[in-house]
């Protein structure tokens, strides 16, 4: 198929950025969006037109590195997919597809469609662990049996793979789902209830000071998760920080 | 130099903890005066970083992803090995070591594979403690899975995510020191020389992706956990960015390679689909536990089935070929990877493959839906005979299992594998070889070394599945953070390392040398096609089956495809902005040096043993034949200028404890 990519170029930080319209032509229905891209880019160096920088690595929407805004949706139409799994078989010939990064104060654009992220190391700088030392000296790893639906819960939380399309979906900018998939992930095991107090409230004054928006309940970012993270985190979030603010 | 593997004498069972008990240490105040540089952020780095760390060295930690939390460890799928023996099935640490060396074809070294069975245990321990949220089963008990090779269920898992789950635990306690100011995360940062001062590793030089700025970093020891070679071939199931670039920076300073043709090429990936492809993904083996891998049994019924006029469920069941169960019957669907893939590979060779290449066979998971819905219709009292009811409630079981990983699968090819079998082929996945290490995890530069992926030291000729997670997190976690203080300990009156000492001028002039001279090369082809061009190689020539005569076109190929690069790239941009072709280039060219040592590799080693397999050494049967008068080594080859001109070191593998057989899962 044929189709239209209109796409935001911005040479650096700095520099103020644009849309640029280039066609594409004979676009298989197997290739993955990413790959679409590659062959834009070997023909852009080809007609000696700096190439699209976009970032993108494992290609199995594992990483969370890839991270595109495509026609006003993070990671594209389709659901429970990051950009490197969203195939061309979802787009139909002569479409035309807005491609922009990740927009957010946080998210200041690196080049292109790369966005820095570094916002999201820095929460979790601020409490996203257990304090336990790595020294293989802890109990054994049965001696808490742990419910298996607070287990499972967990996980579902912790499935999270980091790359901000719920940032960039928001409209408010808010990194609420990130942060509570992490603080519930924590708060659901026996090993992280100990210290939940301090780091929930770590975790969220950091949030606060990386520039991220609020949260208005709109539910836009579990809708565009691609790992569909549930909107229940945010609501134990905040049970987590009232309850930590009473305790003081 | 002789390479001196340093295996602690002694019974191979007490080797480990009498060497952790003889090894110097380090003083907590000694141990703030200095500095370690990790390069990479999978689960061996994160975990060495945060280990180190913890014990009071200063840490620098480079990554070229954009956090350290998305280094390829992430997309590791079936789960973690553990001599737990929590199902009480038989399993040990004796059984774990001997399942690893008889997998590893007893091509890897006893003492350091027994230490790995022996920490294997506490690093479940420490995961739990971490919060690593692995599966349980409804009394809140830690679940397990089986692995191919092995005979008990010793593998721990997170569903499909087992690496995401173990990365993010390691990612945590980096992130704790970080917090604590104990490590210095650099992002997006690519390390591109090693500095070698007065024999001892003591910095690197580094490029900001970012910017392009050159910068340097000095340290008292560098430790490399940048991962594996796999995309040598192009297409495999690593990440894009994946790259040798930091191994092979430091074999180049001295560091011997060892083992470079020893590939794993994993049995289940999604097949290629067309010109377009960038990468394969994998389907974790924890599928065959469930899946049962067949091709039809008629000709003609595989004709039917590429022009679309038939359906595999369609064909009856006396009409398929399980052919793994026909012949291994001991293990059946769980074979080793190497033994698996072959025998796709013999399938479709013979014009078996079910797709429209002939590449591919089925994995199918009918019967483990209708095994589990029974079970379940049993469990909850209803009609075991309703085929319908029975298919949705295994379907849930089966979704439960590898939810994630059937997903993937439908959004990749389109197809619903609830319902119709999966389309399978092997794919490179995982390299065993890797940087020549000793009993401490050193390499042959004194102050470098080698964790994880990048080193070769345990896994030998093939690893088993779930076995790498593990080798990660216990180089990192258990086996480094001792080491080490043995070397530091002559180190703690050195000072801080003096980044304007003329070693480092030296090195970042060439860094800058090489990179000027790639933007400067202004030819017809992009990076890619290089790229391409010798993934064909590789894969045509030094693939699942090797041969002399192909060995040796690839190493011509290989080393005129590299001098082609050098007069015909086409590198776009400058070297002082964020520029992927770049970067891009500076691995490949490294990949195009590798490829040739790799082929080289191959053609030394004329015997078959795990995922190396020479035509010229098979028995009867099609199976690897090993030649153990001749082949019980290590090849650990030296630098000499370029590839071609590498001088080989043999290690020679003694054992002591296990009695070498010839491998059977028949």
């Amino acid at each position: 198929m044929n189709l239209t990519l209109k796409v935001w170029r911005q040479a650096n930080a700095e520099a103020k950025g644009k849309i640029e319209t280039y066609p594409i032509a004979d676009v298989s229905p197997d290739m993955s969006f990413l790959e679409m891209m590659d062959v834009l880019n070997e023909q852009l160096i080809g007609k000696g037109i700096d190439p699209i920088a976009f970032d993108h690595d494992c290609r199995e929407g594992i990483c969370g590195m890839c991270s595109m805004f495509i026609n006003g949706e993070a990671h594209g139409p389709d659901r429970l997919v990051t950009t490197c799994q969203l195939h061309m078989r979802k787009f139909k010939d002569g479409d035309t597809i807005t491609i922009e990064p990740f927009r957010a104060q946080a998210f200041p654009v690196i080049k292109d469609l790369t966005v820095d992220r570094s916002a999201f190391d820095r929460v979790q700088q601020a409490g996203g662990f257990v304090s336990v030392n790595t020294s293989g000296n802890t109990q054994d790893a049965n001696s808490i049996p742990i419910d298996k639906h607070d287990a499972d819960k967990a996980f579902d939380a912790a499935a999270c793979i980091g790359c901000g399309a719920c940032v960039a979906t928001c409209k408010n900018a808010s990194a609420m789902l990130f942060v509570s998939a992490k603080v519930s992930q924590y708060a659901l095991l026996p090993q992280g209830k100990v210290e939940a107090t301090d780091r929930v409230m770590n975790m969220v004054k950091q949030m606060d000071e990386e520039g991220f928006g609020n949260c208005t309940n709109t539910g836009a970012c579990e809708v565009e998760c691609p790992k569909g993270i549930s909107l229940e985190n945010i609501a134990r979030m905040n049970r987590e920080y009232l309850y930590a603010s009473l305790k003081g | 130099m002789a390479l001196e593997s340093k295996i602690p004498k002694g019974p191979l069972s007490d080797k480990w903890t009498n060497h952790k008990s003889n090894i110097n240490l380090v003083s907590p105040a000694n141990k703030r005066a200095i500095d370690v540089i990790v390069v990479g952020t999978g689960l061996a780095g994160a975990s060495a970083s945060a280990t180190l760390a913890e014990l009071g060295y200063n840490v620098k930690t480079f990554c070229f992803q954009d956090s350290p939390r998305r280094a390829h460890s992430i997309a590791a799928q079936g789960g973690i090995n553990a001599a737990k023996n929590y199902q009480g099935d038989g399993d040990s640490t004796y059984r774990l070591f001997y399942d690893t060396i008889k997998g590893g074809d007893y091509r890897s070294r006893e003492s350091n594979v027994h230490r790995l069975a022996e920490v294997s245990t506490n690093i479940i321990d420490q995961c739990v403690a971490q919060g690593v949220p692995f599966a349980r089963d409804y009394g809140g008990l830690l679940d397990n899975r089986s692995f191919g090779g092995v005979l008990v269920s010793r593998t721990f898992y997170a569903k499909g995510q087992t690496g995401q789950q173990l990365l993010l635990g390691a990612y945590s306690a980096m992130n704790r020191q970080i917090g604590r100011g104990k490590i210095k995360m650099y992002n997006r940062h690519e390390m591109m020389e090693l500095v070698v001062v007065d024999g001892k590793a003591r910095g690197i030089i580094t490029r900001n992706l970012v910017d392009g700025k050159i910068e340097r970093h000095g340290a008292h020891a560098v430790i490399i956990a940048s991962g594996g070679y796999g995309n040598v071939f192009f297409l495999s199931t690593n990440a894009m960015g994946s790259n040798v670039s930091a191994g092979w920076k430091i074999h180049k300073k001295g560091a011997y390679f060892a083992n470079p043709c020893y590939t794993q090429i994993h049995p289940t990936c999604i097949p290629v689909s067309g010109e377009h492809q960038s990468k394969l993904t994998l389907m974790s083996e924890s599928l065959r536990n469930d899946g049962r891998i067949w091709v039809p049994k008629n000709i003609e019924d595989v004709k039917a089935i590429r022009e679309g006029k038939l359906k595999p469920t369609e064909i009856a069941e006396e009409d398929r070929d399980y052919y793994l169960e026909r012949r291994y019957p001991a293990f059946g669907n769980l074979v080793p990877r190497d033994v698996a893939s072959r025998a796709a590979k013999e399938r479709c060779d013979a014009g078996y493959g079910v797709n429209k290449t002939g590449e591919a066979v089925y994995l199918d998971f009918a019967a483990a839906i209708i095994r589990y819905g029974s079970e379940q219709a049993h469990v909850k009292g209803l009609d075991e005979n309703d085929a319908a009811l029975v298919k949705k409630l295994g379907q849930e079981v089966v979704r439960a299992k590898y939810g994630n990983l059937f997903q993937m699968y439908e959004k990749i090819v389109d197809q619903n594998p609830y319902e119709t079998p999966m389309m399978i082929y092997p794919a490179v996945h995982y390299t065993m070889g890797g940087v020549w290490v000793d009993y401490n995890l050193m390499t042959s530069i004194p102050g470098c070394y080698a964790i994880g992926e990048a080193n070769f030291s345990d896994h030998g000729a093939n690893r088993l599945g779930a076995s790498a997670l593990m080798q990660g997190l216990a180089d990192g976690y258990f086996v480094l953070p001792y080491t080490i203080g043995d070397y530091l300990a002559d180190d703690i009156r050195t000072g801080k390392i003096d980044t304007n000492h003329p070693e480092f001028e030296k090195a970042e002039a060439a860094v800058k040398a090489q990179l000027d001279r790639f933007v400067n090369i202004k030819g017809k082809n992009t990076v890619d096609y290089y790229h391409k061009r010798l993934g064909k190689i590789m894969w045509d020539k030094c693939g699942m089956s090797r041969n002399t005569e192909g060995l040796k076109e690839a190493i011509a190929e290989i080393k005129a495809l590299r001098e082609d690069f050098y007069e015909n790239v086409n590198v776009p941009g400058t070297t002082a902005e964020f520029n992927e072709q770049l970067a891009k280039a500076g691995r490949v060219a490294d990949f195009l040096e590798l490829g040739e040592l790799f082929a080289k590799d191959a053609l030394e080693r004329s015997e078959s043993c795990g995922g190396h397999f020479r035509e010229e050494s098979q028995t009867p049967e099609g199976e690897a034949l090993r030649n153990d008068e001749d082949f019980t080594f290590v090849s650990a080859w030296e630098y000499k200028g370029e590839p071609s001109k590498a001088k080989l070191h043999k290690e020679e593998l003694n054992y002591e404890e296990i009695e070498v057989k010839t491998r059977s899962y028949k």
